[in-house]
């Protein structure tokens, strides 16, 4: 560790600072960027499907209809819109002015007095599948909840053989926010470290002034310190504000601890610095470095991570391969010490994979960063 | 054993850029003299910077070795990095950093005490003039302060052999002197020994010795006048009345027993061969007046065998209504508070060859821009081609051929492909087409490169490419941005033997420079500094107005100088 007091250090990180605090691009990296994309996804991103609008056709009024149709109008999760005809009922769905269409017949009332099987119609837009698949359930939910209230109303036992108690662990309220914001600060954090070192390296190709550097009797392990030891600190300072944000704005519950949360975010951290880094001794290219630093790392994080697509769905294959994406665990130990608390036996191995992830990067730049231009 | 801070012995590197081949020093043998300045000497190409990169450890060489202060460099490259200085081509100043705070950063690097930092600094700083400037970002800093102040930084502690990358590329003629001085005041002062290169062969002369580098292998190695002093009586200057100067030159060049002939201000330099039942005639020769060789001189006598003289294009121009092909009034460019240029005005007569020199940075390609059409002007007027440009750009356009510092070429395209792109992007088609690039192809001697890829070219080669592309649809007028920088001087004289045949076929040549020498083939220029012209006229009028009661009779560059600080006396 000798090389932590030499003077030459020093004077590297005097310089990168004096950059950095120069340079507006890099702290807007760390703190504008994280700030803007938690805004955008957190508001922006629900998976959650409120007020969906639903068209409604009634045939034939009656209070029948009226009572099913009240039911809807309750729910948080409709927004009803009337129409006279199936006709203009379709019409409408296919427009897209509503997302669904429910169709009361005529004889629904009538049937439903004869105790005749009272069929109902329902159709849903599945152009969007996942919204589709919501919307159906959330009919059916409504339509079932509606019938047990009826046959109560009316005095007809119900048999039920089995009766389901759900309790819902971790996240009461089924709010899509409480796991998504913990999961957008990863993909921030890999956004933001991957961007901050991307450059840093190719810029200095660029200028000619890493040439220069090469020729005084300065050490790479300097070199990579020197560059690495600045952005971490900008980089933590854009984690703190995302978790700021995450528990004061979004008001995610923070069930575990902050010093785990705090030694977890930097080995995080390493590992997408250190995947810029490499980017960046490898490309020697600004441009290219930024694209492959968003490419390379905001993609995968985003897509293979589990923050937004559940892992175990994915086919054999692609599940192999989120395992050299460095914020899949990041995701997972996240979203237990937001949602759950310190549950060890999931941030052991995460953190440990992380710590291998970091290892690999950094140890790999410093193999490919030569005080040669060849 | 040998006291020589240098010795490099059978040097040798190729590099494989895209599957080609390219041998950057071949079996380069020599010792560097301790104690004095060297001259790396050699147009781009010729392995400069390679040999500078592989005595400062930043490259491995295929074969030979180089041993740096009895060390050998491939072995111990951080031992040797701790006792030399080396100054990139285009050394890596932080803008963003101040003036102080770079010099800080090296003196960190380098282990300089801070102790001894005070002194060093003020000495540094007075040698450069850069101490009211301490606390000003390196990225503020002129062209010529910034390379001063590169050079400060690479001598924050003092190295004994110091590696200068074309230091006085591109840098204006005052800072130009100013560096040399300081590397002079460096060797007598510090003892320091210094291996500069350049592709300046005037710089030469400012050597103690000189080594001299063509396509990686080394010519020769020794005291300069070592290269001109053969040619000692072979050589003479012509006079010549303006109006007969290029077709004069042009039937020079080609009298046997001739080795070169080149314009010069208002006359003509003639160098002859070495044997002398080659001669011209007594008759022929009634008038010429001795004069001393140069380096240059030497330069081309020693690898004129490689030299060719081939057909020169032929061109027809139309004539330009007015005699004036280019009429220029109060033009101004901003860019921002910035002004790059201030109120120019000069005229270019149809047929004439028309310089602008200046220094990086003082507003020349900025000013061809806005007489191309490429860049909108803030103010004043603009005729090109008798067109107003700011109520028919695109009509001028079509009568101006422009050739621009980076020879816009496709570098993945073949020679034959650019050529057919330039001629459709003209407008041509059919046989007319073919015609032009047929043309193109024997005019410039292209044909055997037909089908190579242009990025692949020589850099001579690309330079001919580019101006066939520039003169695909036969302009009026042509404009060259820095045409020849880089160039061998072979290939700078073959390029304005062409110039000279357009300008004979009624072309008129508008040509950017920084080369003080190339201002002598024009037949009238501006010189300009910070955006503005400080002279115009004929190169002799110029250095007539320049000369004074201590420089009767000065050269292009101390015209230069002395109008600079004329202007703004120190």
């Amino acid at each position: 560790m000798a090389a932590l007091l030499s003077p030459r250090l020093l004077g590297l990180l005097r310089k990168e600072s004096l950059q950095i605090l120069r340079d507006p691009s890099s702290i807007a990296i760390a703190f504008v960027l994280p700030v803007l994309l938690l805004l955008l996804f957190g508001y922006g991103v629900s998976l959650d499907s409120k007020h969906v609008p639903v068209g409604i056709v009634v045939e034939q009024p009656s209070s029948e209809a009226s009572s099913f149709l009240g039911a809807f109008q309750q729910s948080v999760y409709f927004e009803p819109r009337f129409y006279g005809t199936r006709q203009a009922g379709r019409e409408g769905l296919r427009q897209r002015q509503v997302k669904g269409l429910l169709v009361l017949p005529a004889d629904f009332a009538q049937r439903l007095k004869a105790d005749r099987d009272a069929p109902i119609q329902v159709i849903v837009n599945g152009v969007d599948a996942n919204s589709a698949r919501l919307l159906e359930g959330y009919v059916q939910g409504v339509w079932s909840s509606w019938l047990q209230r009826e046959l109560q109303a009316r005095q007809i036992p119900v048999a039920r053989p089995v009766e389901p108690e759900t309790r819902i662990w971790f996240n009461a309220e089924l709010a899509s926010r409480n796991y998504l914001v913990p999961g957008l600060l990863v993909v921030n954090m890999t956004l933001v470290g991957a961007l901050l070192t991307a450059l840093v390296f190719a810029r200095e190709w660029e200028r000619g002034t890493l040439e220069a550097l090469m020729v005084t009797p300065v050490t790479l392990g300097e070199i990579l310190i020197g560059k690495l030891l600045p952005y971490f600190v900008l980089g933590m300072g854009g984690m703190v504000l995302s978790v700021l944000m995450a528990l004061f704005l979004f008001e995610v519950p923070m069930r575990g601890s902050f010093w785990v949360l705090a030694l977890c975010s930097t080995l995080f951290l390493l590992t997408a610095l250190g995947m810029g880094l490499l980017i960046s001794i490898v490309t020697r290219n600004q441009f290219v470095a930024g694209m492959i630093a968003i490419l390379a790392t905001f993609l995968p994080a985003f897509l293979l991570s589990g923050f937004l697509f559940d892992i175990g769905s994915m086919p054999a294959v692609v599940q192999v391969v989120t395992h050299i994406v460095a914020a899949r665990y990041f995701v997972t130990i996240l979203q237990s010490l937001f949602l759950a608390g310190d549950v060890w036996s999931l941030i052991l191995p995460n953190a440990a994979a992380l710590v291998l992830m970091a290892s690999f990067f950094l140890g790999l730049s410093r193999r490919l960063l030569r005080k040669r231009l060849e | 054993m040998t006291d020589s801070p240098l010795v490099i012995r059978g040097l040798t590197k190729t590099f494989r850029p895209g599957g080609r081949t390219v041998r950057a020093l071949d079996a380069v043998t020599f010792d560097l003299a301790p104690g004095v300045v060297t001259g790396l000497i050699g147009p781009d190409g010729a392995g400069k910077t390679t040999l500078m990169r592989i005595t400062a450890g930043l490259l491995l060489p295929d074969a030979g070795a180089v041993e740096v202060l009895g060390l050998d460099v491939a072995v111990e490259p951080l031992e040797v990095q701790a006792r030399i200085g080396y100054m990139p081509q285009r050394f890596g100043l932080y803008e963003d950093l101040t003036v102080g705070e770079n010099l800080d950063l090296y003196a960190d690097l380098q282990g300089v005490p801070a102790t001894a930092r005070v002194e060093r600094y003020a000495r540094l700083m007075e040698m450069t003039g850069l101490g009211a400037f301490m606390k000003r970002l390196a990225g503020r800093l002129s062209g010529g302060m910034k390379q001063k102040l590169g050079l400060a930084c690479t001598l924050v502690r003092p190295p004994r052999l110091l590696l200068l990358d074309e230091p006085t590329v591109g840098v204006d003629p005052v800072s130009r002197r100013e560096l040399w001085s300081i590397v002079y005041r460096l060797v007598e002062a510090e003892g320091m020994s210094v291996l500069l290169s350049t592709a300046y062969l005037d710089e030469a002369e400012r050597c103690a010795q000189v080594v001299l580098l063509h396509q990686g292998r080394m010519v020769d190695q020794g005291p300069p006048r070592q290269f001109s002093e053969p040619l000692r009586g072979r050589t003479f200057s012509v006079q010549v009345e303006p109006e007969g100067r290029r077709a004069l030159q042009a039937r020079l060049s080609r009298l046997p027993g001739v080795l070169d002939a080149v314009l010069q201000g208002d006359g003509i330099r003639v160098v002859l061969e070495g044997q002398s039942d080659q001669r011209p005639s007594d008759a022929e020769m009634a008038g010429w007046r001795p004069v001393d060789p140069r380096f240059e001189d030497g330069f081309v006598a020693l690898l004129s065998g490689e030299r060719h003289r081939g057909e020169l294009p032929r061109v027809h121009a139309r004539s330009i209504s007015g005699g004036e092909a280019i009429q220029v009034t109060d033009l101004t460019r901003r860019f921002g508070d910035f002004v790059a240029v201030k109120r120019l005005s000069f005229a270019v007569r149809s047929g004439e060859v028309f310089g602008l020199l200046g220094a990086n940075g003082a507003g020349k390609t900025t000013t061809f821009r806005m007489l191309c059409g490429l860049l909108p002007v803030s103010s004043g007027h603009v005729r090109v081609a008798g067109v107003d440009l700011r109520h028919a750009a695109a009509e001028a356009r079509g009568r101006i051929g422009y050739m621009s510092q980076k020879f816009s070429l496709y570098a993945n395209l073949t020679v034959l492909q650019n050529l057919n792109f330039f001629a459709r992007a003209y407008g041509l088609r059919g046989r007319e087409a073919k015609a032009r690039i047929q043309w193109a192809l024997e005019a410039f001697e292209l044909d055997a490169f037909a089908a190579t890829e242009s990025g692949t070219l020589p850099l001579g080669y690309k330079q001919r490419l580019a101006m066939a592309a520039a003169l695909m649809h036969e302009p009026d007028i042509l404009f060259l941005d820095e045409p020849t920088s880089g160039v061998d001087p072979l290939a700078r004289r073959e390029f304005w033997d062409r110039i000279n045949a357009l300008a004979e076929g009624g072309v008129t040549v508008l040509v950017t420079t920084h080369f003080m020498e190339e201002a002598e083939y024009c037949d009238r220029l501006a010189i300009m500094a910070s955006g503005e012209i400080l002279a115009l006229g004929t190169p002799a009028e110029i250095k007539a107005r320049a000369a004074g009661e201590d420089q009767p009779q000065p050269s292009m560059e101390e015209a230069f100088i002395a109008l600079i600080q004329r202007r703004d006396p120190a």
